[in-house]
């Protein structure tokens, strides 16, 4: 058990080094930027602004700081519990990014039960009939969810809604745009965030499905699954009992990193369906150059991602002594 | 033994004499899949080469005449708000995809796998520091970095392929170092070492040469998800500006506005986007089967 502590507190220690990594590469990417949000606020629209003003606006922000010291209370805000405010809107970041994180979350989570749900069955029937049509069929099936761009799969959901709707009711029927939630009007909400899970969902599902095709087809050619052919079981009881169970960890890993990258990774498909969840915040903060905003909302998707690597990590450990004794 | 080798060298030259058709046939059997990637990259590769020959009208030109036109015998996909004939933007936008695609894919995969070696070969403080610059990286989502990036740089083609590229060198590095690690311990990288080799010829001309079958494979799907960053970008507004041909572009605006009235304006640059990546995965996927003998058929 030393050996496990050990090795969990030395991956804590390895999650230092990446997000002060990142909290650098965020911080500098931005203040690269020509411009800033005194400027984009004052004389964005083209319209001439007195150099005076956006003086006092970058002095009220602390933007005309050095930025080391720029850099200094960034950082520090994560030890005070003080992300300080939008430069953009001025309402606390926390309060900003905690009225998106929950319809992004929800959205990541209804889109991961969609690709489970499809890429399960799929990948373990494509590595059964390896080489057969059903095989190629699933396969085409994947490989075409991971080139469809999830935009173009929403943009035609909504056509196909409208016309669908049209034809059905004589009215054409939208998904709702204003956010509700899930506890409240459960109906309203899904007949909302169900499009995009689905359009999301069916992508994740292609690179899960290939995943699990792949590694199922290296565990049945592992002599405990001969030796299970030779006792004579049957080949139900091989893949459910013996093969499916072993292939999953590389199948659990690839499904949780990518769920970690959903939650602001959605950026294109919330412009799609107009949802107002952290990609489209993220898009935003970019355009108007809130500094503030954007470093903290990078570094919480960037924290989900560590997270999520962290946990996979300890739970490979725990499945497999090699890794901690390594 | 020896009559035994002498029959594999005489079936190896056998299958070479075969002409180029019966060859290609015997490869599509095997490879049905790959094959229909293959036909596809070649099909885009002729479109994006020839576009001046393919279509007689403009991608750029406007033409108030024939707005938003349905698909008929003159205007086969139909055309776009500003009249623009929208079979000929796509084919000239093939030249867009396959430039951004071809160029981020490719810088990005050989920068990747030149790090990726050296960092398995050299080890030590090199390989640590250069590893949790892969994770600080690889710890943002893909259109997060690129859309970071562009927004340094501001938009246009060529600062979309740095956005592209910048993702995929640690993607490759990472790759390529696992399968070089494996290679840094067989004897021959010992020899090379023994016998004075510096280490840029050992790197060149021994590692990298053992880690071409994954960098290929990462090649071919860098080059779909560069294509597709790209129209995602271009859609955001973000990359390719107009009126230059884009498939991503050419849903921006348009595939909401117009999904109703002109539902072709959405579907064709979609199913085009949709198709090259399609074709490039199928084609990547038939390479690693055929360069992994692990995953070839019992």
């Amino acid at each position: 058990m030393r050996a496990m502590h050990r090795y969990v507190i030395k991956r804590l220690l390895m999650m230092l080094p990446t997000l002060a990594g990142a909290a650098l590469l965020v911080f500098f990417l931005l203040r690269a930027i020509p411009g800033d949000v005194c400027e984009v606020r004052l004389a964005g629209t083209g319209l001439y602004a007195d150099p005076a003003e956006i003086e006092l606006c970058r002095e009220n922000l602390g933007l005309n700081k050095p930025l080391i010291v720029q850099f200094f209370d960034f950082v520090a805000g994560y030890f005070t519990f003080d992300l300080g405010e939008s430069m953009w809107s001025g309402k606390p970041v926390t309060y900003e990014i905690g009225l998106r994180f929950k319809l992004s979350l929800q959205v990541a989570i209804m889109a991961t039960l969609v690709a489970v749900l499809i890429a399960i069955p799929l990948g373990t029937i494509s590595a059964v009939k390896q080489d057969t049509w059903i095989d190629y069929a699933v396969r085409t099936f994947s490989i075409a969810g991971i080139a469809m761009p999830s935009f173009w799969l929403g943009i035609l959901i909504i056509l196909g809604l409208l016309i669908y709707t049209q034809k059905l009711f004589g009215v054409p029927w939208m998904p709702p745009i204003d956010y509700v939630p899930l506890f409240e009007d459960p109906m309203r909400n899904m007949a909302q965030l169900i499009w995009p899970a689905v359009a999301t969902g069916y992508r994740y599902s292609a690179v899960a499905t290939r995943m699990t095709r792949s590694a199922l087809l290296e565990v049945l050619r592992e002599d405990y699954v001969r030796t299970a052919r030779a006792k004579g079981l049957t080949e139900k009881v091989i893949i459910n009992r013996h093969a499916l169970k072993n292939a999953m960890l590389p199948v659990v890993t690839i499904i949780a990193i990518e769920f970690a990258f959903l939650i602001g990774g959605l950026v294109v498909t919330e412009q799609v369906f107009n949802l107002n969840g952290l990609g489209k915040l993220f898009v935003d903060a970019v355009g108007a150059q809130d500094f503030t905003l954007t470093q903290h909302l990078v570094m919480l998707v960037v924290l989900v991602a560590v997270l999520t690597n962290f946990v996979i990590d300890i739970v490979y450990a725990w499945l497999d002594p090699r890794i901690r004794y390594g | 033994m020896a009559t035994t080798e002498a029959t594999f060298d005489v079936t190896e030259l056998d299958s070479l004499r075969k002409p180029w058709y019966v060859r290609f046939a015997e490869l599509a059997r095997r490879q049905p899949l790959g094959t229909a990637g293959a036909i596809v990259v070649v099909v885009m590769l002729t479109a994006a080469m020839f576009a001046e020959f393919i279509t007689v009208y403009d991608p750029e030109e406007a033409s108030f005449e024939s707005m938003l036109v349905a698909p008929n015998a003159e205007f086969w996909l139909g055309t776009d708000a500003f009249g623009r004939d929208i079979l000929t933007r796509i084919i000239y936008g093939a030249r867009t995809a396959l430039f951004v695609g071809f160029t981020a894919a490719l810088v990005g995969s050989v920068l990747g796998l030149v790090l990726g070696v050296a960092s398995a070969y050299f080890g030590g403080l090199f390989d640590l520091i250069f590893q949790r610059v892969v994770d600080v990286v690889m710890a943002f989502p893909l259109i997060v970095l690129a859309l970071a990036v562009v927004a340094t740089l501001g938009s246009g083609t060529i600062n979309v392929i740095i956005a592209i590229t910048i993702p995929f060198i640690p993607q490759c590095a990472r790759v390529v170092r696992s399968n070089a690690l494996a290679i840094r311990e067989i004897p021959y990288v010992d020899a090379a070492r023994a016998l004075g080799y510096g280490h840029q010829r050992i790197i060149m001309r021994h590692m990298v040469p053992n880690v071409m079958a994954p960098f290929l494979i990462m090649f071919t799907s860098f080059v779909g998800q560069a294509i597709l960053l790209e129209a995602s970008l271009s859609y955001l507004g973000l990359g390719v500006q107009e009126p230059t041909p884009a498939w991503g572009l050419m849903l921006q605006g348009g595939a909401e506005e117009f999904a109703e009235s002109a539902p072709w304006i959405p579907i064709f640059p979609g199913l085009a986007i949709t198709l090259a990546v399609f074709g490039f995965n199928l084609f990547g996927d038939a390479l690693r089967d055929v360069l992994d003998p692990r995953l070839r058929a019992r």
